[in-house]
């Protein structure tokens, strides 16, 4: 039995939340300079060194990258052989509030209703998986609504097959048009249950971006998908090119002989994530 | 990143556009262009619009005059010490569409965020000699430095939803829609292939 102290949680993920928000990782970093570099529009070219130099403002003077700092979604592998002193979800939710107050960050949480901000950015929305061993894995995505606003489900009959996966995601990324902040990132769950699917949905966003499914008839629907989309011509925050989305992340999960849910969660061009093993 | 320059070549082929709006400056204006703003503008996003318009309902005055002004729709992150704001780029505009046209009905000029505007709002922008620009998302760190003075002017419980006067300098935007009723996304979507 592995023992973790509540504390030395609190401190990594308060550091994740900031550095998520100013610095973006290297495959996102390299994604945006191959776009610029294969763009077909000289607006969108420019448009994208844009990103790219706003991206070494925001880590060079730790600004956040986007103002929309998002709301933290936490995923926490657990292994069982692990004993957390002190209390796991508090601390994580300590963690967002004290990295997103030190940080500068921008408290985008408020009641559903009163729509009164809460003032701390927490509650984050965790999700724990326990695992067997003594493992303790902590990613961060803190989400912005734009893209997070343009997702969506569908529960399509089986008889729909691929092609109808395929119309689905296609026509709803082409539908956002400039909203969500393209080029995106596109999360699809397929399979499972109403919540499995979209659960799947942003957990595929934390895959190295451009990896794909080790499944090849999943990576060929990928590929399928994302040149279907970069077809359709919208580009770089709508304005034309050859650059709507970065990358296509498909996870799976079996379904029910009477269903084929499909669940699509965009995720804009500022992806910000951090993950650490404690 | 040493490879990359201080700002994009698109910077060089910026239309110089002063706030508030000149007489006659809107006319000139057409899809598609490149402009770059100068002077002050005000902020607002959601919970703005609704306090602004829970004092219009009351038959209150506004805490701004906006006649012939810009609105921006954004909620910047806090500013460091000694810093004049946080990032602070567009929010999306669309949830912004059902206040716009009343604003417009008020002598509203221009609106600025990210994303396509209602068939309402076109209308309502054409009826009343408005237009809608759009700044780049994603960019906040780049364009806070684009915004040399920000003033808390009204709802300062509203956090990144209170109303600021900004004055920005060299602040980039498209046209999207212009007096004329043409609308840039619509134009891009007619010519791409889907």
């Amino acid at each position: 039995m592995r023992e973790i102290k509540s504390a030395s949680i609190i401190e990594a993920v308060r550091q994740m939340a900031m550095e998520a928000a100013w610095d973006l990782e290297p495959d996102i970093l390299e994604a945006l300079l191959k776009a610029r570099d294969r763009e077909s529009s000289a607006l969108a070219s420019d448009v994208l060194e844009l990103l790219l130099i706003n991206a070494d403002i925001a880590s060079r003077e730790k600004i956040p990258v986007c103002q929309d700092t998002g709301v933290a979604v936490v995923f926490v592998t657990l292994g069982q052989d692990v004993r957390i002193v002190g209390d796991l979800m508090a601390a994580i939710q300590e963690g967002v509030r004290l990295g997103y107050d030190e940080g500068y960050l921008r408290k985008s949480v408020c009641d559903p209703i009163t729509r009164v901000n809460t003032g701390t950015n927490t509650p984050a929305v965790i999700h724990v998986e326990l695992v067997p061993g003594e493992r303790l894995h902590i990613s961060i995505l803190p989400k912005g609504c734009g893209s997070e606003n343009m997702s969506g489900l569908t529960m399509l009959p089986p008889s729909a097959g691929l092609e109808g996966v395929k119309d689905y995601v296609v026509d709803l990324v082409v539908k956002a048009g400039p909203n969500p902040c393209p080029p995106v990132i596109v999360g699809v769950g397929m399979g499972g249950t109403f919540e499995k699917a979209a659960l799947l949905a942003k957990k595929s966003l934390l895959r190295p971006l451009g990896q794909p499914n080790p499944r090849q008839d999943v990576a060929q629907l990928e590929q399928e998908i994302l040149e279907r989309i970069n077809d359709a011509g919208r580009g770089v925050h709508g304005l034309g090119g050859n650059n709507t989305s970065l990358g296509v992340h498909i996870e799976l999960f079996p379904a029910h002989i009477a269903s084929l849910p499909v669940a699509v969660n965009i995720q804009c061009h500022a992806h910000r994530y951090k993950e650490i093993d404690l | 990143m040493s490879m990359l320059r201080s700002r994009p070549d698109f910077f060089d082929r910026l239309k110089k556009v002063t706030l508030p709006f000149n007489d006659g400056i809107l006319e000139t204006l057409r899809a598609g262009d490149l402009i770059s703003l100068s002077g002050t503008l005000f902020t607002g996003r959601d919970q703005t619009h609704r306090l602004l318009f829970d004092l219009l309902d009351q038959g209150k005055e506004l805490p701004v005059d906006l006649k012939g002004q810009l609105l921006y729709y954004v909620g910047p992150s806090p500013a460091r010490p000694g810093r004049v704001i946080g990032a602070a780029g567009p929010t999306t505009s669309y949830r912004m569409d059902v206040y716009t046209p009343r604003l417009l009905d008020l002598g509203l000029k221009a609106t600025m965020g990210k994303g396509a505007r209602s068939s309402e709002v076109r209308e309502s922008m054409k009826k009343n000699s408005a237009i809608y620009l759009a700044t780049f998302g994603g960019a906040g760190a780049f364009l806070s430095k684009c915004i040399v003075e920000a003033e808390l002017i009204a709802f300062p419980d509203a956090g990144p939803e209170a109303l600021f006067r900004f004055t920005v300098k060299n602040f980039p935007a498209v046209v999207i829609n212009d007096v004329t009723g043409r609308d840039y996304y619509q134009e891009i979507v007619s010519a791409s292939s889907l």
